[in-house]
């Protein structure tokens, strides 16, 4: 068990789990986004109050959920490949990054196509677009910092303290800004509860969910990949691997 | 190495970032200058009309701090760095946490400390009404040190890169983004007559927060921007 997590820390045989693992994570990606689109935009009844717009839902949720997910995952990797020196948990760290930036504009954008039926307005300052706005900036932050330093150990290094300094502020930030709403301007539109909501909308939900954190492990293995490639080129393993000869 | 002599490297780094500071006063005075030029262009730019800048005054006022301070955020580590002084306190026997915090203790009584003795002036300028001065200065005397605390992480971060600036602002505006909130909130809150005591507290915890922990991420980052 633990020798299996040993030797997944080389990139070496990294990529090769990463190659064999691709493909049956792509599929499994592809399938659960169908099932969980057909049921979601058709089985799933209409909303009473909110009618079909609040399907969006099913695309929203998951992407501002994976968001926050993302980022915690950037640092744990990141503070692993800070303790530990481990290459592979830097390579993780810097590949998670774009998708985490790109989760996050795609939970904002789908929040404000949802505004617009909703609350008759592109954007408003609800609290949890602010603070999805703000992690977009601390995502930008990150991959800004990780393009400047040129060298690919410091600037993993750096980016894995500045995802963790991140990490202790994004429950202060987030409540900051949700205190900052209360006091500002009362709830424009409730949302509907989460425990109240109907089993029949709520399993086309979920999976959705698998399907998102599906798609995430197959982009980042994808993303790891090419990191490894770019990173190893000069080694012998990748040149026999290239040629076609095993070892 | 005894207690003592940890105390006195502690205090010599202050007094040392302090002499320096003061032999190029004009780098103390451009922030401020740069602080007293963003205020007075939001009337100039919205409107002279006293109702309206009275409801806007905590917020213009705290926003230019923010970036009164970024600006002069990286004078704490650059010029060490350049030549060469910071690799010699990485160096020294010293717990490096503990002499960056005597860096950012000099950053602020510099930087920050000014901020507090100009922003009653600008408060007028803006109208705000005199009852809502001392949650300003509050709120200012419990913020800023935050704001070089949390700033002195970004600076450690990229000091190492030539063009380091806008890629601070960057990093440290977002983390930044809570003091903003409660601290110009404590002060309309106070304008309207109500208690500020929960802003208050709700400042005083981040700094505690950031005292404690910015130093060490400080520190750690600095370690691998020297490397």
């Amino acid at each position: 068990m633990w020798s299996f997590f040993h030797r997944l820390a080389s990139p070496k045989h990294f990529y090769r789990f990463a190659d064999r693992l691709i493909p049956w994570l792509g599929w499994s990606t592809l399938i659960t986004f169908i099932i969980g689109l057909y049921l979601g935009l058709i089985v799933a009844p209409t909303d009473y109050q909110q009618g079909e717009s609040y399907r969006i839902i099913y695309i929203h949720v998951p992407a501002a959920w994976m968001s926050m997910f993302v980022y915690v995952v950037m640092a744990i990797a990141g503070g692993i490949g800070l303790i530990w020196k481990m290459k592979m948990a830097d390579i993780i760290a810097s590949s998670a990054a774009p998708l985490g930036a790109a989760f996050t504009i795609l939970a904002l954008v789908t929040g404000s196509l949802w505004g617009k039926p909703m609350w008759g307005t592109w954007w408003i300052w609800d609290a949890r677009l602010t603070s999805e706005l703000i992690l977009l900036f601390l995502y930008l932050g990150f991959i800004a910092l990780q393009s400047a330093i040129e060298d690919r150990r410091t600037a993993a290094n750096a980016c894995a303290i500045l995802a963790l300094v991140g990490v202790v502020n994004i429950p202060i930030i987030h409540y900051s800004v949700e205190w900052w709403n209360t006091l500002h301007q009362g709830p424009t539109v409730t949302r509907f509860g989460k425990s109240a909501m109907a089993t029949s909308m709520l399993i086309p939900l979920l999976t959705m969910f698998l399907a998102f954190k599906l798609y995430f492990a197959t982009t980042l293995l994808m993303r790891a990949r090419v990191e490894i490639l770019e990173r190893e080129r000069d080694t012998t393993w990748m040149k026999n691997m290239i040629m076609g000869s095993d070892e | 190495m005894t207690n003592s002599s940890l105390s006195k490297a502690f205090i010599a780094v202050i007094k040392r970032d302090l002499t320096l500071a003061l032999r190029t006063r004009s780098e103390i005075a451009n922030p401020l200058i740069f602080f007293v030029i963003i205020v007075s262009l939001f009337p100039l730019a919205v409107s002279p009309e006293s109702g309206l800048l009275k409801t806007m005054a905590p917020g213009v006022i705290w926003v230019a701090a923010l970036l009164a301070t970024m600006l002069s955020l990286d004078s704490i580590f650059r010029s060490d760095f350049e030549d060469g002084s910071l690799e010699q306190m990485l160096l020294s026997p010293h717990p490096m946490p503990v002499l960056v915090l005597g860096k950012i203790i000099a950053h602020w009584l510099v930087s920050g400390l000014p901020l507090i003795i100009l922003a009653p002036l600008l408060g007028v300028l803006l109208f705000l009404p005199y009852h809502a001065m001392p949650a300003l200065l509050a709120t200012l005397a419990l913020g800023t040190p935050v704001l070089s605390l949390v700033g002195s992480i970004g600076v450690a971060l990229t000091v190492g890169l030539h063009r380091g600036g806008v890629l601070l602002s960057l990093l440290v505006l977002p983390l930044y983004i809570p003091v903003l909130i409660f601290a110009s909130n404590a002060i309309a809150t106070s304008a309207a007559d109500l208690s500020i005591k929960g802003q208050l507290y709700f400042l005083a915890a981040m700094f505690a927060l950031a005292l404690t922990l910015a130093p060490l991420a400080t520190a750690a980052a600095l370690r691998i921007s020297l490397r």
